[in-house]
């Protein structure tokens, strides 16, 4: 059996048992991700049971299936845990500050229409404070992907409501449980007019992957909501200690829709989580939309 | 009476917050301004203030809502750091120059970017001709001894502007301390309550706030602004002198540490200052002649006083945790005013500055006791070595 160690030291047991086994492996200390990783910036910051890996697993996973030009591909990020992505990925990156990803994307891709954005980042940083750009860059139909993943609170600066905070929702600014209306996510990205709206949480990986596969492949605004426990912010708070008791609880809530009527899956305290690609339209993008106004006025 | 507790600069931050009992705070999260409002939050849930606390989607909205609420005659207060001061930046200069007193902790914290969440003074810094009076505090206790007095000085009918009390992000904003909690009684006999004069609220008197103002109007408006600059620094030592009397604790426009009979002084702002007074005692033992001088007061910037205090001196090092970038010999922005200071009020010695800490970057006593015997060695030669050094920096 030939085995390459690449400075890893071998389990003796495991050496055994696969020798009994007769399976010819290879063990080389590289991940399968590692080609799309800054491995020198890890490990992560994010805490046990956050859901951020497996979404950024999913994240690099399509990425790998979808067949596009990695030299072609830019990561924008803007504040928050799900912020650290773009300081994670071995790509053309930026992190940019609190709830401007969207606009440095809109930059971005106006700049150099070839390149695939893709925004990375929390529920926080894209509909609360930058929830102005969100609207707007639906509403353009502006030729980005935009993952937004989203755990209820503001994780990073230790678990404070915001506007996707559910009514009840028990957080260190709302001790006694939130009483404002939150945002759905999803629903926002469809009536601002999102061409692909989809929602996972990450206990559906595979769909979930699947799903970012077709918004990165979607020509115009594709969103997809990955539904993630926050167990330091938020789970803990809501008898979900761990992030297992909170993939229990996708286990047990979750619905999937394909499909719903975006405005019927609201996502409340305790309540079920509807997933599933909600939107799935052809409408074309901005870009697009100019070329053909420009092309109509100097016709004439 | 009051009580000593072990408390974080925030914390006892949110208890002046809670002792002040304001009518509005509006707030968004930012490290390391957030366990201020966090604790305030269970203030209001736990029905220990009156306050209406607006979690607002940003910082700007946040500055919005608290120019709102004080034009319509609340007693306001927010705290912010870093980018979210940034973010307010627009409404910054509104809250001034509308006249709102609105008192803000400010968390210092260096600016993106990159992004760096630790301290330096690059936020309040860019703030300095926003038209606001900006208080500098070394520890916990005297975070909340000035926002304390800041409501008073803010209120003031002869000042009317807001007031920024800076304390050092997570030196100080999540150190825990021995402070001095006074009686809330005390606190709020002495803060007192807050009577608008020109309130949006008040019915029979209708009357609008920051309409279009152009070459008619405008320039007296940014006149009376420097009047009430002018006439702040009577009324911050007015207060400071009641603040003395009622809770036994001195402040005047900066703090002079054993600099009466100093030969060199270092000047510098915030917790430094604190490890700064160490290096001070030590030098002391060995016989050597320094002094401290520590800016408590930056705008409106004391330059007669702080002049005055250091005429005797023989060299002075200033000590900058910002970089002017750009300005004479791309020095910090504290090096600069104190230089023009002794300068036109015609003190001539030897006085360099010395750069430090940007991004949280540990300032250590051995590297302050090395600008001090700098400091000796300027004032023997009469003149320093190097106008700008970078402390600790990699080259």
């Amino acid at each position: 059996m030939k085995i390459k160690m690449n400075g890893y030291r071998l389990d003796k047991s495991m050496e055994q048992s696969d020798e009994a086994e007769g399976l010819q492996i290879e063990i080389h200390g590289v991940h399968p991700m590692d080609g799309l990783l800054r491995t020198d910036r890890l490990p992560h910051i994010w805490c046990p049971g956050c859901g951020l890996g497996t979404a950024l697993t999913c994240f690099l996973s399509a990425l790998g299936k979808s067949g596009l030009n990695l030299d072609k591909v830019a990561v924008v990020s803007g504040i928050g845990c799900t912020g650290r992505v773009a300081g994670y990925v071995r790509l053309d990156s930026f992190h940019t500050t609190h709830g401007r990803a969207i606009p440095f994307a809109t930059g971005l891709k106006l700049g150099n229409p070839e390149l695939k954005v893709v925004v990375f980042s929390g529920d926080g940083d894209l509909v609360t404070i930058g929830g102005n750009h969100f609207i707007h860059a639906a509403r353009r139909n502006m030729d980005i992907t935009v993952i937004c993943v989203n755990n209820f609170n503001y994780g990073m600066t230790g678990g404070q409501a915001g506007a996707t905070t559910p009514i009840g929702g028990v957080t260190t600014t709302s001790p006694y449980g939130n009483y404002e209306y939150p945002f759905n996510v999803s629903a926002l990205a469809a009536a601002s007019g999102a061409v692909y709206v989809a929602r996972w949480t990450v206990l559906h990986a595979r769909r979930l992957e699947r799903s970012i596969l077709e918004a990165l492949l979607k020509p115009g605004f594709s969103l997809v909501e990955i539904i993630s426990p926050c167990p330091t912010g938020f789970g803990r708070r809501h008898k979900q200690r761990e992030g297992l008791d909170t993939m229990r609880y996708y286990h047990e809530h979750g619905i999937i829709r394909h499909g719903a009527d975006p405005r019927e899956t609201d996502i409340g305290l305790g309540s079920v989580v509807i997933e599933g690609k909600f939107i799935d339209i052809d409408k074309p993008t901005f870009l697009e939309q100019r070329s053909r106004r420009l092309e109509q006025v100097f016709s004439r | 009476m009051s009580t000593f507790e072990a408390l974080a600069g925030n914390e006892a931050v949110a208890t002046a917050m809670r002792q002040i009992d304001p009518d509005v705070v509006a707030a968004y999260p930012i490290t390391p301004q957030t366990s201020t409002v966090q604790k305030f939050a269970d203030f209001v849930a736990d029905g220990l203030v009156t306050t209406e606390f607006v979690t607002v989607e940003s910082e700007h909205s946040a500055m919005s809502a608290c120019v709102g609420a004080s034009a319509a005659g609340a007693r306001v207060m927010t705290a912010t750091a870093a980018n979210g001061l940034a973010l307010m930046w627009e409404i910054v200069y509104i809250a001034a120059s509308s006249r709102l007193p609105i008192v803000m902790s400010l968390v210092n914290r260096a600016l993106s970017g990159p992004i760096n969440i630790h301290c330096d003074h690059s936020d309040v810094m860019g703030m300095r001709d926003a038209g606001w009076i900006i208080l500098f505090s070394e520890n916990g206790q005297e975070a909340y001894d000035n926002l304390i007095q800041a409501v008073r000085i803010a209120e003031h009918p002869d000042v009317l502007l807001p007031v920024a009390v800076c304390q050092d992000g997570f030196i100080t904003s999540h150190g825990m301390e021995r402070v001095e909690i006074y009686d809330d009684a005390d606190v709020k006999a002495f803060v007192g309550s807050y009577q608008p004069q020109w309130s949006l609220l008040d019915l029979q008197n209708p009357m609008t706030y920051g309409p279009l103002d152009f070459y008619d109007y405008y320039y007296e408006h940014k006149r009376q602004q420097v009047a009430a600059m002018e006439k702040a620094p009577e009324v911050i030592l007015a207060v400071a002198a009641a603040f003395n009397r009622q809770f036994n604790r001195d402040y005047g426009m900066f703090e002079s540490y054993r600099l009466g009979d100093a030969e060199v002084a270092v000047v510098v702002a915030n917790s430094a200052a604190g490890t700064a007074k160490v290096v001070v005692d030590q030098l002391r033992e060995e016989g050597l002649k320094v002094g401290l001088l520590k800016p408590r007061v930056f705008r409106p910037f004391p330059a007669q006083e702080m002049s005055a205090a250091l005429r005797h001196v023989k060299a002075v090092a200033v000590m900058d945790r910002a970089i002017s970038f750009g300005a004479m010999n791309n020095a910090g922005p504290l090096f600069l005013e104190i230089a023009a200071a002794l300068a036109l009020h015609g003190e001539r010695m030897p006085i360099a500055d010395y750069v430090f800490g940007l991004g949280g970057r540990d300032i250590l006593p051995g590297e302050i006791e090395s600008v001090y015997r700098d400091m000796f060695r300027a004032a023997e030669s009469g003149r320093v070595e190097q106008m700008v050094t970078y402390l600790s920096v990699r080259e």
